[in-house]
């Protein structure tokens, strides 16, 4: 198993405390997963051996179930997660284009992450809001009807924030 | 005038996307500051997603006046002139455009009326009436019987007929069943589902809670797509709020039955939607299909009889249960009762979500509800079913949307994603976009599956980029015919049909790829290139100026000139041009 911790951060994710919450069984494995995600960004190789401990569960299951599931990420993203809607809806309404300028603006290809440590850009395969084609959603933030001067816009409101 | 009674606010989450929360906030505010009797509302999808963010002012007597695009500025006038005054803003309203005349709401009944969060507001509206008059009156079997002689179909896709479907599991033995409502819409181009649940989150409960006493089953799940927050919130206030009022939980209603739900979050895997792998991720597993039979209602969940539905399905029942079945049967064709919801998006002018009978000619959805093609496009093809279905041209809009005619195009109806493709969509690139999602969420199993998928993705990669060979036509319906034929669960059996469909009806466009090495909708890169026309040029140097690689310079007069070896064909000189003096050229054009 690959190392998955980002040198640059401490590992502070091996707290088990929050799991008696589930059952101790391989049902619980997604659902530990998310919320271990939901709290530190990410799955470190710390917390796929304390699931695999807690749930009676091998721990190359568990390392399966990360990897299958497109939600999990093995690495610590941005602060920011950019995800650009890459459904049809948005395919057919240029989404290619979009997802192009944001890594021209942003440095970094599809699953890359800012050297700064400020985005990480992703690609999801549908947000459910076509009628907003083509559309990206920054963290819990939606925005539509994208053009390549809106990404421009956009990142560089969230530059202007970060730099206050 | 009649007397205002409700402004309701369009906050499901195509509405919050377009900011409706600043409006609804400023509505707050205003109404606030003028001590209005008006109960202001946050309601789930209106539909007409094409005008939001969308403001419904509703009088005592029904009638009601509709906002669209509403900006926080303007709701100083609305409640000024409309709900002081008394006038509507007339320059605000959305015009009558027809969009909800051939609509008929049956599963969309209470969405974007009433407060989705609110059990009382579902309860005015006969909510849970249907699970009292099945618990209270019917057996089990007539519970199955009403919903079989509706002629109620599964409408996630497959077209199963649901009563039937219930009538298995039932036969099974118990005492532990499982219930669940598949909600792990993956369909890119399909939000039908995430709508209802956001807007009327207790009637698919309900009718949960109806299915489950039918087929004996004392436990519940919602399986839900990670990506709808919104959405696993309100069904989470919705079981909460209904077993607080004993809808849900020990001896509903006084009965002998009892039921309890829990809520499992997708974890993002299109194969999922598949009903064994849904079972097998539940259980912490990676969502891989099984081999069928057993099916689900001998062994599902945990090795017990368990019945799958789609939300769509299970909010149609409430609504026959409380109706005669000829209320329902008059709707549709001989095999497809009912209405489908359908998630219009795409090049037309009015997308959004609609619900109409089953039977309307393709051209009925396209023109009539969807307003016709935008941006004065013309219409091509309409995309049903996602990467399981197919494209249909525009030659066959006459084909009525039911399971049967669809099916026989080579398309599916599918769950209700109906993508509209004008002159600019190129149907190769099309089909390249769908094997693309296909081959990412083949989950590995079957071979074809998995090579077969990407083998053919290769080749249709290959035809975009203009290096495609006279034989790869045949080899990929050969190839395409193989994968579905050699795979186990839908995803592989339907991942073909976006390519067989467009290979069938758009074979000059696949050819002129290959042999003329041109795309006709200009779309694929490699086949065109930008050229700046001198006689239309006005130097005025905007595309210069918006070029992101310095390509475009000035030419041997007063004109801009494209670098061909430098532009990569981004068209952003195209969209800045104020004088339409650039060219997107393809093959023959381009000499």
């Amino acid at each position: 198993m690959p190392d998955t911790t980002s040198q640059n951060v401490e590992d502070k994710t091996g707290d088990m405390g929050s799991f008696h919450a589930f059952a101790a069984t391989s049902a619980s494995v997604i659902p530990l997963l998310q919320q271990i995600q939901d709290k530190y960004g990410y799955l470190s190789e710390t917390n796929l051996r304390n699931v695999s401990e807690y749930t009676h569960t091998p721990l190359s299951a568990i390392y399966g179930v990360a990897t299958f599931y497109s939600q999990f990420r093995l690495t610590h993203p941005g602060k920011h997660l950019v995800r650009v809607c890459q459904g049809t809806a948005c395919h057919v309404l240029g989404a290619v284009e979009i997802m192009e300028r944001f890594k021209e603006q942003l440095g970094i290809d599809e699953d890359g992450t800012t050297a700064d440590g400020l985005f990480t850009l992703e690609s999801v395969r549908c947000l459910g809001c076509c009628s907003l084609a083509p559309a990206v959603m920054i963290d819990d933030e939606t925005y539509g009807r994208l053009t390549r001067d809106k990404v421009d816009d956009i990142l560089a409101s969230y530059r202007r924030e970060e730099a206050k | 005038m009649s007397r205002i009674t409700e402004i309701r606010v369009g906050l499901a989450t195509c509405g919050i996307a377009a900011g409706a929360e600043p409006v609804y906030s400023a509505l707050e505010k205003e109404l606030a500051a003028i001590d209005a009797p008006v109960k202001l509302k946050r309601v789930g999808c209106i539909g007409m997603c094409y005008n939001e963010p969308l403001v419904d002012i509703v009088t005592e007597d029904g009638g009601k006046s509709t906002y669209g695009h509403v900006r926080v500025e303007d709701i100083g006038r609305i409640v000024k002139e409309h709900v002081v005054g008394g006038q509507p803003v007339e320059d605000l309203l959305v015009p009558d455009d027809g969009f909800f005349d051939r609509q008929v709401r049956v599963v969309l009944e209470n969405c974007g009326i009433i407060d989705p969060e609110s059990i009382d507001e579902y309860i005015s509206k006969g909510g849970y009436e249907a699970l009292k008059m099945a618990l209270t009156e019917m057996s089990q079997q007539q519970v199955i019987d009403k919903i079989t002689g509706s002629g109620l179909r599964g409408r996630g896709g497959a077209g199963f007929p649901t009563g039937v479907k219930w009538g298995f599991a039932a036969r099974e033995p118990g005492p532990d069943k499982y219930f669940i409502c598949n909600a792990d819409e993956g369909d890119p181009g399909a939000f039908m589902d995430r709508s209802v649940l956001e807007g009327d989150p207790h009637r698919v409960l309900e009718g949960m809670a109806i299915g489950a006493y039918a087929i004996g089953a004392p436990h519940g799940y919602f399986y839900v797509r990670a990506e709808y927050p919104l959405a696993i919130k309100r069904i989470k206030k919705a079981i909460a709020d209904a077993t607080d009022a004993g809808l849900i939980g020990e001896n509903i209603f006084g009965s002998n039955f009892s039921f309890e739900v829990k809520i499992k979050a997708g974890a993002g895997a299109f194969v999922c939607g598949e009903e064994t792998a849904l079972i097998a991720s539940i259980e912490g597993k990676r969502g891989m299909p099984r081999k069928r039979p057993p099916y689900p209602a001998v062994s599902g969940l945990w090795g017990e009889p368990t019945n799958i539905n789609n939300v769509e399905t299970l909010a149609n029942v409430p609504w026959i249960m409380r109706h005669e079945t000829e209320d329902f049967t008059r709707y549709g064709t001989e095999k497809s009762k009912g209405t489908k919801v359908f998630a219009l998006a795409g090049k037309l002018k009015h997308t959004g979500l609609v619900e109409v009978p089953m039977g309307m000619p393709i051209k009925d959805i396209v023109f009539d509800v969807g307003g016709g093609i935008r941006d004065e496009g013309t219409f091509k093809a309409v995309q049903m079913g996602g990467p399981s279905g197919g494209c249909i041209p525009a030659s066959l809009s006459d084909v009525p949307v039911d399971y049967e005619s669809i099916n026989k195009t080579g398309a599916i109806v599918g769950s209700g994603g109906l993508i509209v493709l004008d002159d600019k969509t190129c149907m190769v690139d099309l089909a390249r976009f769908f094997l693309d999602f296909i081959q990412k969420e083949s989950c590995g199993k079957c071979t074809f599956c998995r090579i077969g998928t990407k083998r053919m993705l290769e080749t249709l990669t290959r035809i975009c980029d203009g290096e495609g060979v006279s034989e790869d036509l045949d080899r990929l319906v050969d190839l395409a015919k193989k994968v579905k034929v050699n795979s186990l669960c839908g995803l592989g059996q339907t991942a073909p049909n976006p390519v067989l469909t467009t290979v069938k009806y758009f074979r000059e466009e696949y050819e002129a790829h290959i042999v003329d090495k041109a795309c006709p909708a200009h779309v694929c890169k490699a086949l065109i290139s930008y050229k700046i026309e001198p006689d239309r040029c006005k130097d005025c140097k905007i595309c210069t100026r918006a070029c992101p690689v310095g390509a475009i310079s000035q030419g041997e007069g007063k004109f801009q000139e494209i670098d061909q070896g430098t532009c990569i064909k981004c068209g952003t000189c195209y969209e800045v041009c104020p004088f339409g003096a650039i060219d997107v050229l393809s093959g023959v054009e381009e000499s």
